[in-house]
């Protein structure tokens, strides 16, 4: 397993996503996360460890347990870096329409 | 606001693939991409050499607000008029390496039509650099109006 605490390295995992995905639905405790998957517990608690590096998934101690949360704000972060990307294509290519537009008209 | 642009990029690849429909004529659009006059209008840049054929290079030369000169330039592999365009691109002087950019072009209707650029880095991580940069940009720009701002 990989030890890069990169954010984007963190979602590339079809493991982590699923962790992600079952988190966000209510806080759950590694071992709850872990009856969801056919791999090692510790496999588990290391993508689990990984997550909560990125701040992705934070950690909750209620009595004995600790519960897992997961954490939206910082999956924004991930979501919106694209968007200047996007956005800057979305510029030209309304540009283009409305040249193309006036181009027809001609 | 709305997005008609779609951009997907999966992490862990050296690819994305951006679409985008427009109310124009496929023949329409494919003319903004073969024209120079045209192209050097919707993306804003000077256009030094546009030969659109197969074999054909191409050269552009973008200055920013600052008065920086960026150049770009590739080589054209296929050009189907109306279908495809199959180019290299770089842009020079920056860490992203070569990439290999398919566009297709298709109808939709007589009035609509889709265009999809495939667009293929040497590495994941030169993909991901050249994907944060409008980011970096805007952060900077950010920054600078902050700092306007504040030095008033």
């Amino acid at each position: 397993m990989e030890l890069r605490r990169d954010i984007f390295q963190a979602i590339a995992d079809p493991t982590r996503r699923a962790i992600l995905s079952l988190v966000a639905f209510h806080a759950m405790t590694p071992g709850a996360i872990a009856e969801n998957f056919s791999s090692s517990r510790q496999t588990i608690s290391k993508h689990i460890q990984i997550l909560t590096e990125c701040q992705l998934l934070t950690q909750q101690q209620t009595g004995r347990e600790i519960f897992y949360h997961f954490n939206p704000d910082k999956m924004k972060e991930v979501a919106d870096w694209l968007l200047p990307f996007q956005q800057m294509w979305e510029d030209r290519f309304a540009k283009l329409e409305n040249i193309m537009d006036k181009y027809k008209t001609q | 606001m709305e997005h008609k642009t779609s951009v997907l990029a999966e992490e862990g690849r050296q690819d994305l693939r951006i679409t985008r429909e427009f109310n124009l004529p496929v023949a329409l659009l494919f003319r903004a991409f073969e024209e120079p006059d045209l192209v050097s209008q919707w993306m804003g840049t000077k256009v030094i050499k546009l030969e659109s054929r197969k074999h054909g290079s191409y050269q552009f030369e973008t200055t920013d607000p600052k008065g920086n000169k960026f150049t770009f330039h590739g080589v054209i592999h296929e050009f189907i008029p109306g279908r495809k365009i199959l180019r290299t691109f770089e842009f020079e002087s920056m860490p992203f390496g070569v990439q290999l950019e398919s566009l297709e072009f298709e109808g939709i209707s007589d009035q609509t039509s889709r265009l999809t650029m495939h667009v293929v880095y040497q590495t994941t991580s030169q993909r991901d650099q050249q994907l944060k940069l409008p980011f970096a940009f805007g952060i900077n720009m950010a920054h600078n109006r902050l700092q306007e701002i504040m030095g008033k």
